[in-house]
């Protein structure tokens, strides 16, 4: 800890070279307990109770359970999960879904919201907050209210979609979307998209706020307003957050399991069409029907999660992070 | 402001898109909550219309009401989600702190492994946390869940605090160290009011998810007396699927108390966005 925490890296005496350096910080540079005091509370909630639980399930990924004692498989799981069709195409079907709904909410919900957000930063905007408030409720929703609200008004029984496609004229269109194997995945998509489109809004919302007047003035002194003033200002000093939404919805979109759950059940009907890998995983790991529970192959399904949801966060962190630039105000 | 920002015609098309958005959010919580205060009948035949005098009927509640205790479901909700922000805030802004400000050996190390826990869901960790509960003796207690959203919510209340954080001026804070405040105080007296309005929007993104969490109240604490409102109503809901009467009145009671703590809530939420950025 004491070498971790004394060394001062801006410190003056850093260019007499190594030796004098390693000796001084070694005799005059306090250890820095502050450092720790602020770094320990969260660091050990964290590690006991999200690090070491998922490092358990990585490992139970590694064993099979034969007459309830667990063997060492090495990878036997991994290839099982590949090797075998039953499994295989469970878990490409449920991937493929997967990316089709993210590919939906970075096309859609944040588009929708950055436009949402530059408006509502639009200067003397009447009832903003009221916009602002409104608009961010779905997202305060829970999932269970979320998915049976919109299964109840899409459902045929209650005529309240055909009501509304009655009212614009275009009653023909409807069709039982939730229940169409076509259109069952994207429909959630679309109903997730409705949920979260609160999220880009507000952290966008807040970038665009942040962005000094002068910024702007100068800008307008220079003859650059309205749409150009957005392109050529505005965005590119919000992109840093738009890099963080993308990132989020990747990673929210690649866990998400509560909404298909709800709406649709642990089978993710109709037929797996809107089997993402979070119901594949929850199936897998605590059964259904008369599918027998497998903790072993569940953790095999959640270790893959996890490997996909690294490479997505390296993705942004190594490439696109380190190219943004940042500016300070 | 310059002429092209206050035009009418860009002012009404602006007011045109978001309202037309606000419909849209609004539109299904609304048809959901009328619904719930109709007769049987009168749900299926005018599913747009406003109760009247003649199809105003609260069946729906009075069912809801007498089988399930919403009120300790929704204290229990209530404890949960505000005992694990405040700890979330609290702990996260102190190592986002300590990450953006100070330079010592392994920072960068310690920055990715806290950030490790954004891109992994908790719930991958779901055997080995219940075992730790039981290990514990904290299986259906509020404090095993508690526990479980601190871990939850620290890495993106860490990564976005310690974003915010490193646009704080370095020379305020070493005005402060020339003046002789401690590192504690130059955290809670000169960086934590400047990063509200971040606090503010990392609150709100940690309260949505534990709030409306299903899966570990379900593993963790499935019992009568700690059973989270989400749980509550999904259970209720799922009983009662076909009486379409008690359904629509079970959510529009998870909708409301959530809506009426947002509405508090917003203010404060708004208050600290623009107070931080009008500098």
């Amino acid at each position: 800890m004491k070498s971790i925490f004394s060394e001062n890296l801006s410190d003056p005496q850093r260019t007499a070279g190594p030796e004098a350096m390693a000796e001084t910080t070694a005799q005059r540079r306090p250890v820095r307990w502050h450092i720790a005091v602020f770094l320990a509370p969260a660091v050990l909630i964290y590690t006991a109770v999200m690090i070491l639980p998922l490092f358990g399930t990585l490992q139970l990924s590694l064993f099979r359970t034969v007459d309830n004692v667990p063997v060492f498989a090495g990878f036997d799981n991994f290839r099982m999960l590949f090797g075998d069709p039953r499994w295989s195409a469970n878990f490409w079907n449920a991937l493929g879904n997967n990316t089709w709904f993210f590919i939906i909410h970075m096309l859609v919900q944040n588009p929708i919201g950055v436009v949402l957000a530059a408006l509502l930063s639009s200067p003397k905007l009447r009832f903003s907050a009221f916009y602002r408030t409104a608009i961010f409720i779905p997202t305060i929703l829970s999932f269970v209210i979320v998915g049976f609200a919109w299964k109840l008004i899409l459902s045929p029984l209650w005529g309240v979609a055909p009501n509304v496609l009655d009212l614009v004229g275009l009653k023909s269109l409807f069709v039982p979307w939730l229940g169409k194997e076509e259109y069952a995945l994207t429909t959630l998509g679309l109903i997730s998209v409705w949920q979260f489109v609160g999220i880009p809004m507000m952290l966008i919302y807040a970038a665009l706020l942040s962005i000094p007047d002068e910024v702007i003035e100068a800008a307008e002194c220079d003859g650059i307003t309205g749409m150009a003033q957005f392109w050529k200002i505005k965005l590119p000093l919000i992109l840093p957050s738009i890099g963080i939404i993308s990132i989020l919805t990747f990673v929210g979109n690649f866990n998400a399991f509560d909404l298909i759950y709800s709406a649709q059940g642990a089978l993710a009907g109709p037929n797996y069409a809107t089997d993402i890998l979070g119901t594949f995983l929850y199936r897998t790991f605590f059964g259904f029907q008369l599918q027998v529970g497998d903790r072993n192959m569940g953790a095999t399904i959640a270790s893959m999660m996890f490997f996909i949801i690294l490479a997505g966060v390296c993705v942004y962190l190594f490439t696109i992070q380190t190219r943004l630039r940042r500016y300070q105000y | 402001m310059s002429k092209a920002t206050s035009s009418p015609v860009r002012t009404i098309a602006a007011h045109a898109v978001l309202l037309a958005y606000t419909v849209i959010a609004l539109f299904p919580v609304l048809v959901i909550v009328i619904n719930a205060f109709k007769s049987r009948n009168a749900i299926f035949r005018t599913p747009l219309m406003p109760p009247t005098p003649e199809t105003f009927d609260l069946v729906g509640f009075r069912t809801v009401l007498a089988q399930g205790d919403f009120f300790l479901y929704f204290q229990n909700s209530l404890i949960v989600t505000v005992v694990s922000l405040f700890l979330v805030l609290l702990f996260g802004a102190m190592a986002a702190f300590a990450l953006s400000e100070y330079r010592f050996k392994g920072n960068t190390l310690m920055g990715l492994y806290l950030a490790l826990g954004i891109m992994i869901p908790i719930r991958l960790g779901t055997v080995a946390i219940l075992q730790l509960m039981v290990a514990s003796g904290l299986v259906n207690t509020l404090t095993a869940l508690i526990l479980v959203y601190t871990a939850q919510g620290l890495p993106l209340a860490v990564f976005i605090l310690s974003e915010f954080m490193k646009q704080v001026s370095d020379d305020l804070k070493n005005a402060g160290r020339i003046d002789g405040l401690s590192e504690y105080t130059i955290f809670f007296r000169l960086v934590l009011p400047l990063v509200r309005p971040a606090m503010a929007t990392v609150a709100v993104f940690t309260m949505i998810p534990i709030w409306n969490d299903l899966w570990f109240p379900l593993i963790l604490a499935p019992s009568e007396e700690t059973k989270t409102v989400t749980l509550g109503a999904q259970i209720f809901i799922g009983q009662y699927v076909t009486n379409w009467n008690a359904v629509l009145a079970a959510l529009s009671l998870a909708i409301v108390p959530v809506l009426v703590l947002y509405l508090i809530f917003s203010r404060q939420l708004i208050r600290g966005i623009t107070a931080g950025a009008v500098k």
